[in-house]
C-alpha cells in the first residue's frame, strides 16, 4: 500500500496505531509533490521544511496524548486564499504576490490546533474569480485525468491536489461553484456549506453575501472529518450563526430508505452534456434501488441565477477589492509615481489581471448613480425569487440531485478569452449559492474514452453529481452522499500519473 | 436592448475604479462588458413589483458584541506589511495634492 493513496480516515488510523509516523507520511507526500507538481502546477508554494517540523511535533503529540484530533499529523495543502501566518498568501494575484500575512485565518488556526501538517498553498483563479485556474498569476493547474484540460476553478489547485494524492484533504472557497465544479472536474468530493456555517475570518473576501469555506476530500467520510474541525460560529465573523455543530461522521452508513429526492427538470435541459445527465440519472436510479422516493420538481427561476450572480457578485467584489491599493500591503507599483492617485492607478493596473479588471468595472458600473436600482436592486429582488424556489421545493422533498457542471473538464485555452462562456460553466451551481444552501459534489461516473487507430484521443473524464439540501443540512447531505459511495466504486478510481 | 458601452464610457468607469487601462484596452473591454451586461438584461422580463430584495440569506440582523478592546496582532507586524516607508509608526504615502 502506497502511503500517498490512503484516505484521510486510513492515514489517521495508521498514525494512531503506529503503522507509520507523521514524518514518514509527510516525506512521502513531499516526494510525490516534487515529482508531480511540475506537471500539474497544483501547489504555488511548497512548505517542505515547515511541514517536516509540524510532522515531528504531531508525532510527539500522537505519542503522548491519548485523545488527539483525527486530523493530527495528516499533511494537507490549502487554497492560497487562506491567511497562513508566516507563509506567503497571494490569492494568485500579482498585486499581493509577496504578501506574508501576520495572522492565521480562523479555519487555519482550528486545523493547526488539530495538528495540521501544512504542505503548502494551492493554485486558484486570481481572487477566486474564474472556473479554470487560467486566471492565476502562476498559470493554470492541469487536470490529473488529462493534463491538456483544466482542473476547474476557482479552487482548481485544491481539487487537483486531492485527486492526484498530493494532499490528503484540502480547503477551498465556493462563491458561485468554486469548490463543487473543480471537485467534479477532478473526481473528488467537495462540500459547499451553508452560508455562515464556516468562518471566513482571514479568508480574502470575494463577494461577501455569497462566500463560503469548505472541504475537498477523497471520500465523503473524510469531508465529514474535516467539517468536524472547521464548522461553527466565530466571533471574528459576524455572519456565522450560533447553530449547533453535530458530529458529521455519526450518521454515515445510515440507510436512505424513504428519503424524498427531488429532480429539478431545469437542470437536465438544453446545454447539458448527454454523458453528464446520463451519469446523474443512473445515480438517481441507484438511490431508488436503495429505497429512496424520486420525484420531479421545478425550480422555475433557475435560468435567471447567472444574471443575478453576475450583477451582485461583481458589485460586492469591486467594493472588497477597493482595499488593494498598495498602501497597507502588497508590493506597490513598479513604475515611478508622482502622486497618491497616480500610485493607486499604477498599483491596480499592474497588479490585477484582465478578469479582475472586468469584474471590478462591471461592479462599479452597476453600483454607479442611476444604475443601482436597475441592476443591483433588481438582482437582489430576483435573488429572493430564487430562494423561494428552493424553499418550496424543500417543502416537497428532502434533497435535490442535479449535475454539478453542464460539461466535463474543458481544454486549456478553450474558454479563456470568452468571459460569458466561462461564466456559463457555473449555471448549475450558482442558483444554490443564491439561496445560501449547502451542496456536495461527489463522483458519479466517467465520460467514455475515445480511441482512434490505437491512439487515445478522448481520455476518460470524471463526472460529478450535486446533492442540495436546505440550510444547515450538511449532516443529511453527507449521510446521503455516503450511502451512494457504499454501493459504487467511482471514488476509488485514480488518475494515471 | 442594451446599448453598447463605448470606449470613453469604459475609460470613465475605469477611472472611478482607479484602474489604469493600457492603450487599446478600452475598446476590448467595451466589447466584453457590453456582452456581459447585455446578458443581464434578461432580468427585466421578471416581475419583481412586490418582491423584497435579499442581501443576507440566513436572516441574521444586527450582530453585536461587547464593546471591549481586543488586541489583534502586534502593531509592528501590521506595519511591516506595507511596501512604503514608515515614519513615527505611520505609513508615508505619496503627496495627495500636487502642482
Amino acid at each position: 500500500m502506497m502511503l500517498h493513496s490512503l484516505t484521510l480516515a486510513e492515514a489517521s488510523e495508521g498514525l494512531k496505531s503506529k503503522k507509520f509516523s507523521s514524518l514518514e507520511l509527510t516525506e512521502a507526500i513531499l516526494a510525490r509533490i516534487n515529482k508531480l507538481n511540475p506537471v500539474l502546477n497544483a501547489y504555488v508554494t511548497v512548505t517542505g521544511d515547515l511541514a517536516k517540523e509540524s510532522a515531528k511535533a504531531a508525532d510527539e503529540k500522537l505519542a503522548k496524548a491519548e485523545r488527539v484530533s483525527p486530523l493530527c499529523g495528516v499533511p494537507a495543502g490549502l487554497k492560497d486564499i487562506f491567511n497562513t501566518a508566516g507563509v506567503r498568501t497571494t490569492c494568485c494575484s500579482n498585486i499581493i504576490k509577496d504578501f506574508v500575512p501576520p495572522y492565521d485565518a480562523t479555519v487555519v488556526e482550528k486545523l493547526k490546533n488539530a495538528g495540521l501538517v501544512l504542505t503548502g498553498k494551492l493554485n486558484m483563479d486570481e481572487f477566486a474569480c474564474g472556473a479554470s485556474t487560467e486566471h492565476s498569476c502562476f498559470g493554470v493547474t492541469a487536470n490529473p485525468w488529462d493534463t491538456e484540460r483544466v482542473s476547474g476553478g476557482s479552487s482548481g489547485g485544491s481539487a487537483a491536489a486531492v485527486a492526484a494524492d498530493i494532499s490528503f484533504y484540502s480547503l477551498g472557497t465556493d462563491t458561485g461553484g468554486s469548490i463543487r465544479q473543480p471537485a467534479s472536474f477532478c473526481g473528488c468530493v467537495g462540500l459547499k456549506v451553508t452560508y455562515g456555517r464556516v468562518s471566513r475570518s482571514g479568508v480574502t473576501a470575494m463577494a461577501s453575501s455569497w462566500d463560503t469555506v469548505g472541504p475537498f476530500a477523497k471520500t465523503v467520510r473524510d469531508a465529514a472529518m474535516v467539517m468536524n474541525v472547521i464548522a461553527g460560529a466565530d466571533k471574528r465573523d459576524s455572519t456565522t450563526p450560533p447553530v449547533a455543530v453535530p458530529d458529521y461522521t455519526k450518521n454515515l452508513g445510515e440507510s436512505v430508505k424513504g428519503l424524498k429526492i427531488g429532480v429539478p427538470k431545469e437542470y437536465f435541459g438544453e446545454g447539458i452534456d448527454h454523458q453528464v445527465s446520463a451519469a446523474v440519472r443512473a445515480a438517481i436510479k441507484e438511490y431508488e434501488k436503495m429505497g429512496a422516493i424520486v420525484k420531479e420538481v421545478s425550480l422555475s427561476y433557475t435560468k435567471y441565477a447567472l444574471a443575478v450572480y453576475y450583477i451582485a457578485m461583481p458589485a460586492e467584489l469591486s467594493a472588497n477589492l477597493a482595499r488593494f491599493d498598495g498602501i497597507r500591503f502588497g508590493s506597490g507599483p513598479k513604475r515611478k509615481t508622482a502622486s497618491l492617485v497616480d500610485y493607486y492607478f499604477a498599483t491596480r493596473s499592474e497588479g490585477f489581471g484582465d478578469e479582475i479588471k472586468r469584474r471590478i468595472m462591471i461592479g462599479t458600473y452597476v453600483l454607479s448613480a442611476g444604475y443601482y436600482d436597475a441592476y443591483y436592486r433588481k438582482a437582489q429582488k430576483v435573488r429572493t425569487l430564487i430562494i423561494e424556489d428552493f424553499r418550496k421545493a424543500f417543502q416537497e422533498v428532502d434533497i435535490l440531485i442535479t449535475p454539478v457542471s453542464p460539461f466535463p473538464a474543458f481544454k486549456i485555452g478553450e474558454k479563456k478569452d470568452d468571459p460569458l462562456a466561462m461564466y456559463r460553466a457555473d449555471i448549475l451551481t450558482i442558483p444554490v449559492s443564491c439561496a445560501g444552501v449547502p451542496a456536495i459534489s461527489i463522483p458519479c461516473g466517467f465520460t467514455e474514452q475515445v480511441t482512434s487507430g490505437g491512439v487515445n484521443i478522448e481520455k476518460r473524464l470524471p463526472i460529478g453529481m450535486q446533492l442540495i439540501g436546505p440550510q444547515f443540512s450538511e449532516e443529511m447531505l453527507l449521510k446521503t452522499a455516503a450511502a451512494y459511495e457504499q454501493v459504487t466504486e467511482w471514488h476509488k478510481m485514480k488518475p494515471v500519473l | 436592448m442594451f446599448d453598447m458601452l463605448n470606449a470613453s464610457q469604459v475609460a470613465h468607469i475605469a477611472k472611478l475604479a482607479r484602474l489604469g487601462l493600457k492603450d487599446g484596452e478600452e475598446d476590448k473591454f467595451a466589447h466584453q462588458l457590453s456582452d456581459i451586461l447585455g446578458h443581464m438584461e434578461m432580468l427585466n422580463e421578471v416581475d419583481t413589483a412586490n418582491v423584497e430584495p435579499t442581501s443576507q440569506v440566513t436572516g441574521l440582523t444586527n450582530v453585536s458584541r461587547e464593546d471591549k478592546e481586543e488586541r489583534f496582532c502586534q502593531k509592528e507586524e501590521l506595519l511591516n506589511c506595507t511596501p512604503l516607508p514608515l515614519e513615527k509608526e505611520q505609513i508615508r504615502v505619496k503627496p495627495v495634492i500636487t502642482q
